[in-house]
């Protein structure tokens, strides 16, 4: 470990500093954070309830015939990992990069510029990983109430995995941010998002498509996590969660490495 | 490693340090020394490289050429090690906006692996230091400039740096601002911290700098203790007289009319007024008057390091 040690100083772990310095902004500012929480609440809602009781039953790939809200809550904890990650790596991001300059600031200390990308990975993990638990909680207090969105104990897992889902994103939203010239750039990252939150097998299964539409579907990293969540919660395990896995795990360590050097060249001129 | 503390080796070395960006060459292959203890000071015009050295020095600039050591470590391979014992204050005010004035100094002092407790108490004693105390738990954005440059300066002692790097600590704050931020650097100096600093105004590099180099056009064009440099390119004093001058008149040479001949060692023709640089002003001026020369204004003055710049580049300080 680099530093020097002596009286008063911790042996560090220094991504965490930069957790910190974003919890003491957030201890005055907490309900913005909260409001991602809802976002997902409303689609089950309106969807999962609304929609579902026109809909009925939907079949799983494994034939079960489930209710339409058991289908779409795991993709809702997907997409609300999706956006706690994205919050937080797109304009907020941005915003401390180009304009607060707090990371010119950070690079005159000791902390290096892995230490920050791995520190602000850390901290949209932790926002994304706030919005699964606030998720799993509503699950819970659903299942009391005589209305189960879970169909195995395996659901459980549906957290870790959500933080995979997080991890994945916030390392390619970073890293896709340190490309972004001036605001209005980001309009172009919700192009992605949008469309890949309503098609990803979200709402219905991707068996609706034509064979190539659902090969490329199968290649979008919301699938992958939505894929992946889904087969815990529904206690539907299958070999394609190891493809699930490793793409999303691929996606957010090569994220936070071009994020690091994209760093240096913006940082360190 | 070695650690050259309490050693006379120098804190900082460079031995034709050279910072280009693509084909425009900031930094021109300088030599410099700075010992522990010293105030070191660059003077220097806006964009002759005084910036883009305290980068380099401060390891957020890789280096193109030359040698370049801190703490006889080098910046490439020892970035944080050498960032572990520096103290920065860069030219803007960098301070985080999202965060209160207490908070700035603590979340700081985390960076550099501090225990929170210790955090605080340093937090504290700084605030103190640069009398910031009332001021603990306001937002930073409120703050005057001279404030906010107070904040920054107690930042950059959080870890309790050996050297301490000052990109124009004093640029843009009003006399009382400036003069308390001078004590504050005197009294770091007072306990050995090494200064090094940027400046264009010749009365800061004046106040705090034992020793200094001119800088202009990514060059060093001289070395020495302000009272040498004055010595050694200007006369002990500068006598500047103005003149009302007509519409159609460039300069001030047909008032003069060949009347200063003699008189002066060197004489300089600025657009608002002439120096004349002599030993003894006012015995110049005295003759100049006998032979006839009126100007609108008179005023004889100790010569400064702005003198010394003019003479050694033809251009003043500040434009």
């Amino acid at each position: 470990m680099v530093g020097i040690r002596r009286l008063g100083t911790t042996v560090a772990f220094r991504p965490r500093h930069v957790v910190e310095r974003n919890l003491l902004v957030y201890r005055h500012t907490f309900m913005v954070i909260l409001s991602g929480f809802f976002e997902p609440l409303f689609y089950l809602f309106s969807m999962g309830y609304g929609v579902g009781s026109l809909i009925g039953n939907v079949q799983l790939s494994d034939g079960r015939s489930v209710p339409y809200a058991v289908f779409i809550a795991p993709a809702l904890l997907a997409s609300s990992a999706m956006n706690g990650a994205i919050y937080e790596t797109s304009n907020n991001f941005f915003f401390k990069l180009k304009y607060a300059k707090l990371y010119d600031t950070i690079i005159t200390t000791p902390m290096s510029l892995l230490d920050v990308a791995r520190g602000e990975i850390l901290w949209a993990m932790m926002r994304g990983g706030l919005y699964a638990v606030g998720f799993v909680v509503v699950i819970v207090v659903l299942g009391a109430l005589g209305q189960p969105l879970v169909l195995s104990p395996l659901a459980l897992l549906g957290f870790p995995a959500a933080l995979v889902v997080c991890y994945a994103f916030a390392g390619a939203g970073m890293a896709a941010t340190t490309f972004v010239r001036k605001w209005r750039d980001f309009d172009y990252m919700q192009l992605v998002l949008m469309p890949m939150f309503l098609f990803s097998g979200t709402f219905y299964p991707i068996d609706a498509y034509p064979p190539l539409l659902q090969a490329f579907v199968q290649c979008t990293p919301l699938y992958r996590g939505v894929h992946l969540i889904r087969a815990f919660t529904t206690g539907m395990l299958d070999p394609a969660m190891a493809i699930d896995l490793v793409y999303l795990l691929l996606m957010g360590t090569v994220g936070l490495a071009i994020t690091s050097r994209r760093l240096g060249r913006l940082l360190l001129s | 490693m070695t650690n050259p503390a309490n050693t006379t080796e120098p804190q900082i070395h460079a031995r034709g340090l050279t910072k280009r960006f693509g084909t425009f060459t900031a930094v021109d292959a300088v030599d410099f020394d700075v010992a522990p203890g010293e105030a070191f000071g660059f003077l220097g015009p806006n964009g002759a490289g005084k910036t883009s050295t305290m980068r380099m020095i401060g390891t957020v600039s890789p280096i193109t050429a030359g040698t370049l050591t801190i703490f006889g470590l080098d910046p490439a391979h020892h970035g944080a090690k050498i960032r572990a014992r520096l103290g920065v204050v860069p030219q803007a005010d960098t301070l985080d906006e999202e965060l209160s004035v207490l908070e700035n100094l603590l979340i700081y002092g985390r960076y550099f692996d501090l225990a929170w407790a210790e955090s605080r108490r340093r937090a504290k004693e700084l605030l103190e230091f640069v009398q910031l105390t009332e001021r603990s738990n306001d937002k930073v954005e409120p703050l005057s400039g001279g404030m906010k440059r107070r904040l920054v300066i107690a930042r950059s002692l959080m870890n309790e740096p050996s050297l301490l790097l000052l990109d124009e600590p004093t640029t843009g704050l009003d006399p009382q601002a400036r003069h308390l931020v001078w004590d504050r650097l005197y009294r770091l100096k007072q306990r050995g911290v090494t200064l090094c600093l940027t400046t264009h105004y010749m009365d800061e590099a004046e106040q705090l700098c034992d020793r200094l180099v001119v800088m202009d056009k990514a060059r060093i064009v001289a070395v020495g203790s302000p009272r040498q440099l004055i010595d050694e390119y200007v006369t002990r004093e500068v006598l500047e007289l103005r003149f009302r001058r007509a519409e159609d008149e460039t300069d001030d040479s047909a008032h003069m009319d060949g009347k200063l001949e003699g008189l002066a060692d060197r004489i300089e023709q600025l657009p608002d007024r002439v120096l004349v640089y002599t030993a003894d002003g006012e015995a110049v001026a005295a003759t100049a008057y006998e032979r006839g020369l009126r100007p609108a204004s008179v005023l004889v003055r100790r010569s400064t390091l702005e003198d010394v710049f003019l003479r050694l580049t033809g251009r003043s300080l500040v434009e």
